[in-house]
C-alpha cells in the first residue's frame, strides 16, 4: 500500500502578495495583482499588462554576490522554499539529510538571463559571456540552490512542462514518498519571464488578454468578455512529508496530498482537445489515483487562465467527469487575481487549494460579472466563500496539451 | 583619479562581495576571498572591462592574489591610461 503524503509548509511569492499572510488575505479579499508592466517599457506590446510580482528585494533573504549569479525565477524559488521550509519548522540535519529531497521545476527558465546575455555576445563578443551564465539560467538551478543552502541530500528534479510544471512537479515529488525514495520533498515551481521575448512571445501566440485599459478587469475566467490570459510570474513551494515522518516530529498538517493523475492530449500545441478531453482522463486518472469518488470532491482550483477555449474546455471537462455532481461542486480560479504564473501555477495554486481546505475559504473568480455561454458551474464569481471542503482538486494545463491534476483532503488523523 | 592598486581592489570588492579592509595586496582570491573558480574567471573579465584590455586565459590562470593583479595590470595597460 502507498504511503500517505501530507502537507507541512507553504512558501509564495506572488502578484498578490510575498508570503502566506499577505497571499492569502488577497486572494479571500479578492484583490487583483494586475498592473501595467513596468519591468520592461510595454508601450511596443499588444499587451502591456502583466501580474508583477512587487516590493522584492532579494538581498533581504541571500547575499548580494549569491543574488547576482541566479536570474530571477530563481530568485522567487528560492524565497518560497525558504517560507515553506520556515513554515514547516523543517531542520534538514545530517541524520535526515538523505531522506530529503527537492522537485521544483520552471516552464521557462532564465529567460531574462538569456536575452541580456546574447546582447553581450552579439555586442562584444563570446569572450565576454560570464561563466555563470548557464547556471544562472537553467532550469533545475532552483532545486540545486535550495539543496546546497540546506544540505538536502535525497533526489533532485526540476520538471519543464510548460504551463503543468507545478502540478507536475509536486505529483513527482508525492510519488517519490510514496515509493520510498524520500520522506520529505520540498515541491513546486517557480517563474519569471516578464521579458521582451516572454511579454513578446506570448503577445505574437495571440494568448495575451489587451485590455490594457483596465489592467485588474483583464483576467476574467469564464466572463463571456474574456480575451487571453495575464502573464503572471512568482513562485508557489510545498513541503510535503510522508505522514508517519511528520506525525513523529510534530509537525503541523495542513492536509493530505491524497491523488495525482497526468494525461495529454496528443492533440495540438496550445490548444486544448475538444470538449476537454484530456483534461477529463486527467482528473479521472488523480480520482482514481486517490480512491475518491467523483461525488467526494467539493471544489476545483481551475486552470483557468481567460482564454476563450481554454475555459470553456475545462467546464466541458467537468461536466464530463462528474456528471450530476458538477452543479453541486464550486469551481474558482485564482489567476483572475495572479494572472498566469506559468510554471509557477500550480505552485501557488497548490498553496492556495491547501489554504482553502485548511482554512474552510473557497477563493473567488473576480471579475466574472456574466458567465459566457457554455460556461455554466458555480465558479464562485466576485467574493470569497466560507464553505467546509472535504476533497480538492487543482489542475494545470500545459502547451503541448500536457495535463496534471492533485487531490488534496482535509487531514483527519 | 585613482590609480591602479585603487581600481583593482575596487573591481575585487564588488565581484566577489567583500569588505574593503580584507581586500589586502597579499590576499588570495580563492583561499582569502572566498572566490570559487568561475568566480576568478569573471573577477579577470571585470578587470578586462575596467583597463581596457584583454587577458589571454594561460596569463589569467597566474593571476591568484590581489597583488599579482596590480602587477599584470600594470605591465600591460594601454598607455593612455598609465
Amino acid at each position: 500500500m502507498k504511503k500517505r503524503v501530507v502537507i507541512t509548509g507553504l512558501g509564495i511569492v506572488s502578484p498578490v502578495g510575498i508570503g502566506i499572510p499577505a497571499a492569502w488575505d488577497a486572494i479571500v479579499q479578492g484583490r487583483s495583482g494586475i498592473g501595467r508592466v513596468t519591468r520592461i517599457d510595454p508601450g511596443p506590446y499588444s499587451s502591456q499588462i502583466a501580474g508583477e510580482v512587487r516590493d522584492f528585494d532579494i538581498t533581504q533573504y541571500i547575499s548580494g554576490k549569491d543574488a547576482k549569479k541566479m536570474d530571477l525565477f530563481i530568485h522567487y524559488g528560492i524565497v518560497a522554499a525558504m517560507e515553506a521550509i520556515e513554515d514547516a519548522g523543517l531542520k534538514i540535519s545530517p541524520d535526515i539529510a538523505e531522506r530529503v529531497g527537492v522537485s521544483i521545476g520552471s516552464g521557462i527558465g532564465g529567460l531574462p538571463g538569456i536575452e541580456s546575455e546574447h546582447q553581450i555576445v552579439t555586442e562584444s563578443g563570446p569572450r565576454r559571456i560570464s561563466p555563470f551564465f548557464i547556471p544562472r539560467c537553467i532550469v533545475n538551478m532552483v532545486a540545486g540552490h535550495i539543496s546546497i543552502m540546506y544540505g538536502a541530500k535525497g533526489p533532485n528534479i526540476a520538471m519543464a512542462t510548460a504551463c503543468s510544471t507545478g502540478t507536475h512537479s509536486i505529483g513527482d515529488a508525492a510519488r517519490l514518498i510514496e515509493y520510498g525514495d524520500a520522506d520529505v520533498m520540498i515541491a513546486g515551481g517557480a517563474e519569471a519571464a516578464i521579458s521582451p521575448l516572454g511579454l513578446g512571445g506570448f503577445s505574437a501566440a495571440r494568448a495575451l488578454s489587451t485590455r490594457n485599459d483596465a489592467p485588474e478587469k483583464a483576467s476574467r475566467p469564464w466572463d463571456k468578455d474574456r480575451d487571453g490570459f495575464v502573464l503572471g510570474e512568482g513562485a508557489g513551494v510545498l513541503v510535503l512529508e510522508e505522514y508517519e515522518f511528520a506525525r513523529r516530529r510534530g509537525a503541523r498538517i495542513y492536509g493530505e496530498l491524497a491523488g495525482y493523475g497526468m494525461s495529454s492530449d496528443a492533440y495540438h500545441m496550445t490548444q486544448p482537445a475538444a470538449g476537454g478531453e484530456g483534461a477529463a482522463r486527467c482528473m479521472r486518472v488523480a480520482l482514481h489515483n486517490a480512491g475518491i469518488a467523483p461525488e467526494q470532491v467539493s471544489y476545483i482550483n481551475a486552470h483557468g487562465t481567460s482564454t476563450p477555449l481554454g475555459d470553456r474546455a475545462e467546464t466541458e471537462a467537468v461536466h464530463a467527469v462528474f456528471g450530476d455532481h458538477a452543479r453541486s461542486l464550486a469551481m474558482s480560479s485564482t489567476k483572475s487575481m495572479t494572472g498566469h504564473l506559468l510554471g509557477a501555477a500550480g505552485g501557488v495554486e497548490a498553496v492556495f487549494t491547501t489554504l482553502a481546505l485548511h482554512h474552510g475559504i473557497l477563493p473567488p473568480t473576480i471579475n466574472l460579472e456574466a458567465a459566457d455561454e457554455g460556461c455554466d458551474l458555480d465558479y464562485v464569481p466576485l467574493q470569497a466563500r466560507k464553505q467546509t471542503v472535504d476533497v480538492a482538486l487543482s489542475n494545470s494545463f500545459g502547451f503541448g496539451g500536457t495535463n496534471s491534476t492533485l487531490v488534496f483532503r482535509r487531514h483527519s488523523d | 583619479m585613482e590609480n591602479v592598486a585603487e581600481r583593482v581592489k575596487k573591481v575585487v570588492v564588488e565581484q566577489l562581495g567583500v569588505n574593503e579592509d580584507e581586500v589586502t595586496n597579499e590576499a588570495s582570491f580563492v583561499d582569502d576571498l572566498g572566490a570559487d573558480s568561475l568566480d576568478t574567471v569573471e573577477l579577470v573579465m571585470a578587470l578586462e572591462e575596467e583597463f581596457d584590455c584583454e587577458i589571454p586565459d594561460e596569463e589569467a590562470e597566474k593571476i591568484a592574489t590581489v597583488q599579482q593583479a596590480i602587477d599584470y595590470v600594470t605591465a600591460h595597460m594601454p598607455a593612455k591610461d598609465a
